[in-house]
Order: C-alpha cells, then sequence, then structure tokens
C-alpha cells in the first residue's frame, strides 16, 4: 500500500525538531533512517499529519566516548556503529548483535535511535541496552533528560518518551574490565525479527543475561556464582517467569525452550571466553 | 528548515546512473514510484512495499536500500544506481549480469533487480565472500522461482570475474 497524505518538513537542527514537536505533539512523527516507521506508513498504521525529517540535521550525527559510555547520535545509522572501528573493543556485544538486526540493506538506513524508539520486543538494540544498563537522552523545548533503559522501555512499541520529545542519544556503557559478553538469537531466516534473542555478560561470578522476543520487553535476571545443573534450572525459571505467548511465529512451549537452550549456549560461551582468558 | 505541503507537486533532483534527472513528487510518494512513473525507470520493481522482499532495492549514495522505505522528497540531492545503469552503452552485460545470465540464476525475473542492486553494493565490500557469507548477504532479498541455488552460484562466479578484472 501506499503512505497516507502528510506534510513534510525537513529540520536543519535538533532546537527546530523539537519546536516542532511542541507544536504538533501526538500529530508529528520523527523520520530518520525510516526503516520501522515507512512500513508502518506504508500498511496505515500510523497517520500522522506531519512528517518530521531529521536525517539532515548537523547536531545529531555520530559516535563519540564520553568518560565509560559511548555515545551516539540519533541520526546514526546500524551500519555506521557496525562499522565503526573502536566497536569490537568498546562495545563487543553490540559487535556481536548488530549483524543479527534486519539486512545490510536496512542497517545502512535504520538508526540506532530509531530502533530503541520503536521498542520492538524482539529486536536486538533494546535488549544490549537493558542488558548494559544504558540509558537514552530525550529532548525537548525546555532541556534533555536521561532516562534508563529499565524505565524508557516500557512494553511493545512503548517508551517513556513524551510526544514532545525528540530522542537525541543512545548512550550505552563500555565494556568493563575482565567482563565477557555474547549475544545469540533464533530466526526462521536470517534477518527476520528474532523469535528469542540473548544477550548475555559475566563480571567477576555475576552472570547477567537479558531475553528478547518473549515478555513485552526486553527482559533482565542476574545470578552469583552460577554452575552446572543450577545454570538450566535458573534458565527454567526465568523461561517461564517471562509468560510468553503463543504466536503465528512460535507457541510459548518453544520459546521457553528457546529461552533455556539458547540462555545455556550464551552461559557457556561466557564461561569459554572467561576460562580462555585465565588459561593465557 | 523546509516545509512541504501534502496537497502540493514538490521538485525533486537526483542524479540517476550518473544523469541529472527531476520530477515532481507529493511528501508521500515513494522513492520507488518516483522513479518508475514520474522518471520512468522501471526497471527498480516493486514488492512488498514494506521491505520484506528486497525487489526495489537500489543503491542510493553507494550504498543498497529498499527504496520503498524511503520518500522521493529524501532522496532530493542523491545519487541513485538502479538495474538501468549495470549494462554499459551497447547493452553489454556487466560481470554480475553475465553470471546471472550463464547461471540460470532468474527465472520470471521479477526479483532480479533487487538481487543485483545487493550483489553491486556487497561483492565492492567483500570481493572474495564465503558461500555462506553470500546466503546472508541475500538473506533480505526473496525469489520464488530459483530456489536460490543458481543465484548464490552466480554471485560466487561474479565476484571471482570481478576480482580478476
Amino acid at each position: 500500500m501506499k503512505p497516507p497524505p502528510f506534510d513534510y518538513i525537513r529540520v536543519e537542527t535538533s532546537d527546530e525538531a523539537v519546536d516542532l514537536l511542541a507544536e504538533y505533539g501526538d500529530e508529528a512523527k520523527i523520520i530518520a533512517g525510516g526503516q520501522s516507521l515507512m512500513p508502518m506508513l506504508n500498511m496505515r498504521l500510523v497517520r500522522p499529519q506531519v512528517l518530521i525529517d531529521i536525517a539532515q540535521t548537523s547536531d545529531l550525527r555520530g559516535i563519540t566516548k564520553k568518560g565509560k559510555a559511548i555515545e551516539i547520535g540519533a541520526t546514526t545509522t546500524q551500519a555506521d556503529l557496525g562499522s565503526w572501528s573502536d566497536l569490537s573493543l568498546t562495545l563487543p556485544l553490540l559487535a556481536s548483535a548488530i549483524p543479527s538486526i534486519g539486512h545490510f540493506q536496512t542497517r545502512n538506513r535504520g538508526t540506532v535511535c530509531g530502533s530503541l524508539c520503536h521498542a520492538d520486543p524482539s529486536s536486538e538494540l533494546p535488549a544490549c541496552l537493558m542488558l548494559l544498563g544504558g540509558e537514552v537522552e530525550l529532548k525537548n523545548k525546555k532541556g534533555t533528560r536521561r532516562v534508563k533503559a529499565d524505565d524508557f522501555l516500557i512494553g511493545v512499541l512503548t517508551t517513556a518518551k513524551q510526544d514532545e520529545e525528540l530522542a537525541i542519544k543512545a548512550i550505552y556503557p563500555v565494556a568493563q574490565d575482565g567482563a565477557k559478553y555474547a549475544f545469540t538469537e533464533f530466526h526462521h531466516r536470517h534477518g527476520d525479527f528474532a523469535v528469542v534473542g540473548i544477550a548475555g555478560m559475566v563480571v567477576d561470578n555475576k552472570i547477567r543475561i537479558a531475553v528478547g522476543g518473549v515478555a513485552d520487553r526486553p527482559e533482565v535476571r542476574e545470578w552469583q556464582s552460577l554452575e552446572g545443573s543450577a545454570i538450566d534450572d535458573a534458565l527454567n525459571d526465568f523461561a517461564w517467569e517471562l509468560r510468553g505467548s503463543d504466536d503465528i511465529h512460535a507457541t510459548a512451549q518453544h520459546r521457553r525452550e528457546l529461552v533455556r537452550h539458547l540462555g545455556r549456549q550464551v552461559i557457556d560461551n561466557l564461561h569459554v571466553q572467561k576460562n580462555y582468558e585465565l588459561s593465557q | 528548515m523546509k516545509k512541504f505541503s501534502h496537497e502540493e507537486r514538490h521538485q525533486v533532483k537526483i542524479t540517476l546512473n550518473g544523469e541529472a534527472v527531476e520530477g515532481m513528487a507529493e511528501p508521500r510518494l515513494l522513492l520507488t514510484d518516483f522513479l518508475r512513473h514520474e522518471i520512468g525507470a522501471t526497471g527498480t520493481h516493486v514488492g512488498c512495499e514494506h521491505g520484506i522482499c528486497g525487489a526495489c532495492t537500489i543503491l542510493v549514495n553507494g550504498k543498497a536500500v529498499r527504496s520503498c522505505l524511503m520518500l522521493a522528497i529524501q532522496a532530493d540531492g542523491s545519487e541513485i544506481d538502479t538495474i538501468e545503469g549495470l549494462a554499459d552503452k551497447d547493452g553489454n552485460f556487466n560481470a554480475l549480469q553475465q553470471a546471472f545470465h550463464e547461471n540460470f540464476a532468474l527465472q520470471c525475473g521479477y526479483c532480479t533487480p533487487g538481487f543485483l542492486m545487493t550483489l553491486s553494493e556487497y561483492l565492492k565490500s567483500n570481493p572474495d565472500p564465503s558461500i555462506e557469507e553470500i546466503k546472508i548477504a541475500l538473506s533480505g532479498n526473496i525469489c520464488r522461482c530459483t530456489g536460490y541455488h543458481e543465484i548464490i552460484n552466480a554471485a560466487f562466479d561474479a565476484a571471482k570475474v570481478m576480482r580478476d578484472i
């Protein structure tokens, strides 16, 4: 199908964008890469009066390291981040998750902040933000505020961002010293939405995983020094607590099995990485 | 800041396969439809219109993108490459097209422009791909005729030829 009619405004700065958001409120939609919004427009699931294009703003692009965090500007594409030379050193989790985000053609336009704001429960970047305890910086006419991932991601396609706010940065904490990271997911075809995606990390003896695709947002659990069959028991409890449901892609039972199986894969991977380092 | 009303059509100028072209577009016009109906470049095909099938893949400033997930007005000032720009002026196939021809990598041909444009960018960034890498690179393009094996073989052969040129 074709999009319904809308006015289109191309802005040059984030100030212009938030002025317009203050004026139009929920009648406006922000577009940058458009890889989630354009399908929704084409299927007429959204009918904004105004589309505000921030893709050509001068102040929202780029990846910068500030202290112990990486700040990713709103118009930075997933491909920009994927090809950033410092990625594997500073954000190894994202380096392994990015190839699973859609296809390279959609990563060429899709932005990091766009994926977080779209808040699809199965998408990779929100699960990684939850695992690492990252933040999103929001801007309105009055100023900016930072919202923690746990408070930002509310549910299916729902975030704490208000209608008059623009997400200007995604903030991912840099890999901790000695910590190990892993990501894996199950999809029916490479690039499809994940049925279940799991991001994991181990630091000291603390294991932490984030599961996407089961509950209505990515959920995190943390355990102290988990080993042997206790890992499987913990994952089984987690799988049931997520209260997944049946849909066209998988049954709830299949999703629980994927949490148990992929969760074990991720945790084993983390242990292998850790033991390899100890043996060196 | 520049505002474009939904009630009017606005001028969009692009460089298409190296030539400057222009046309009119209301804000909601998809880049696919602009190329086909406004410019008359019907080589780019419309499939699913929500970013799943890859038939409408073109290059925008050298990057493979889905032209159904982009507005014509967003492409103003861009350099765009489509299937029409692959063969030379005399109609001789480029290495990629030739490999598709020789490997029987198309039957009905509807998806072919998307596959060729996807591979046009991909084989530049990875000139020596494995079969597994090709499968992942092509996972965003759907073909209902070939069963994919011929397409994967063609991509593999084309990469070989392009490395030798």
